[in-house]
């Protein structure tokens, strides 16, 4: 059990940068179609979490819904350096409404 | 809607019966277990929304103060100094069940144990912003991960949610209803049969007592006849 994963970042250059200095694999994309390709490729590999900025995200719709449901990797949306869009949020509350049926909180 | 199609057969009614009474205990099993799941889903996502408001705005924090590195070094110079980075983190993931739903647990190592030691540059050619930056990031970072935790487990449970709650709605609203249906069919059939058996039962009977009726009427005509004649 004692596999070790990685952790990615994936987002654009200026919002990616710092984590490389942190040690976690930052890979800069430009556009929504790199940023899928990145995000099967790593998927496939062995990363377990991926961090992408919501700018990227917003344009990924079909990726994101594709691994939701999967245990690894665990796709977490992070507000890029132009700032947050509010769809973190919006799927805490799309994940409620999904369970509940309803929107209760 | 009832299913035409059962027969109407005494077999057929205590296989309903047994079905009727699975689906019910089932039912009961999965309503529990749509609750306890809820339970432990709603206080997961609230700490979710807390950490996640946290981390979004700790990360717009840190943002800003790498965009001002950058506007003090520039960004060239930014650039170079983290490209190669010292610190490597890795990740190992455990999971743990909750209420038959899988989520991951995360622990992860970071290569070098202090975390004053994580700067991949010399400290002449950057400017103290940076560190202030690579620090702070370093402290979201904690959050960051708990927020994956924490957030992957809420998706997974609300996908068991919906699961769970699809098939208690199943069994309450269709199954159970059905089976109901089927054996109250069953039981009125048989006993149609049962009533219309005895009523065969007692129109034989009335028409073997007529049968019985006649004949001695016949006799006791013939003895009758014959008696009258003897007397004239």
């Amino acid at each position: 059990m004692a596999t070790r994963y990685r952790i990615a970042v994936v987002g654009d250059w200026d919002s990616v940068m710092g984590f490389r200095a942190l040690g976690l694999d930052a890979y800069p994309v430009t556009d929504a179609e790199e940023a899928k390709e990145k995000v099967r490729e790593l998927a496939r590999t062995d990363c377990a979490v991926i961090y992408l900025t919501e700018q990227l995200a917003k344009d990924m719709d079909d990726v994101i819904a594709r691994y939701k449901d999967e245990l690894r990797p665990a796709i977490i949306l992070i507000p890029g350096r132009a700032g947050s869009l509010g769809i973190g949020k919006a799927n805490i509350q799309r994940a409620i409404e999904r369970a509940v049926g309803a929107d209760i909180l | 809607m009832p299913n035409i199609t059962v027969n109407p057969t005494r077999m057929e009614l205590t296989r309903l019966k047994g079905k009727l009474r699975t689906a019910q205990r089932g039912h009961k099993l999965l309503k529990d277990k749509r609750d306890e799941l809820m339970k432990q889903f709603l206080d997961t996502v609230r700490e979710v929304r807390a950490l996640r408001a946290e981390v979004e705005e700790e990360l717009m924090t840190v943002h800003g103060s790498f965009t001002v590195a950058a506007a003090i070094m520039g960004s060239q110079a930014m650039e170079q100094a983290l490209l190669y980075p010292k610190q490597s983190v890795e990740l190992t993931m455990t999971s743990q069940n909750i209420m038959s739903v899988n989520v991951p647990v995360y622990h992860f190592q970071t290569k070098t144990q202090s975390d004053a030691d994580i700067y991949p540059y010399g400290f002449a050619a950057t400017s103290g912003e940076l560190d202030t930056a690579v620090a702070a990031l370093g402290n979201v970072f904690q959050k960051m991960l708990k927020l994956a935790e924490i957030e992957k487990s809420a998706q997974l449970m609300a996908e068991e949610i919906e699961k769970t709650r699809r098939r208690v709605n199943a069994l309450e609203y269709v199954v159970i209803p059905n089976t109901q249906e089927s054996i109250r069919y069953i039981t009125m059939k048989l006993d149609e049969n049962d009533r219309a058996t005895t009523t065969r039962l007692m129109k034989v009977k009335d028409m073997l007592l007529q049968e019985a009726l006649e004949e001695q009427r016949a006799q006791d005509e013939q003895i009758l006849t014959r008696y009258k004649g003897k007397e004239t």
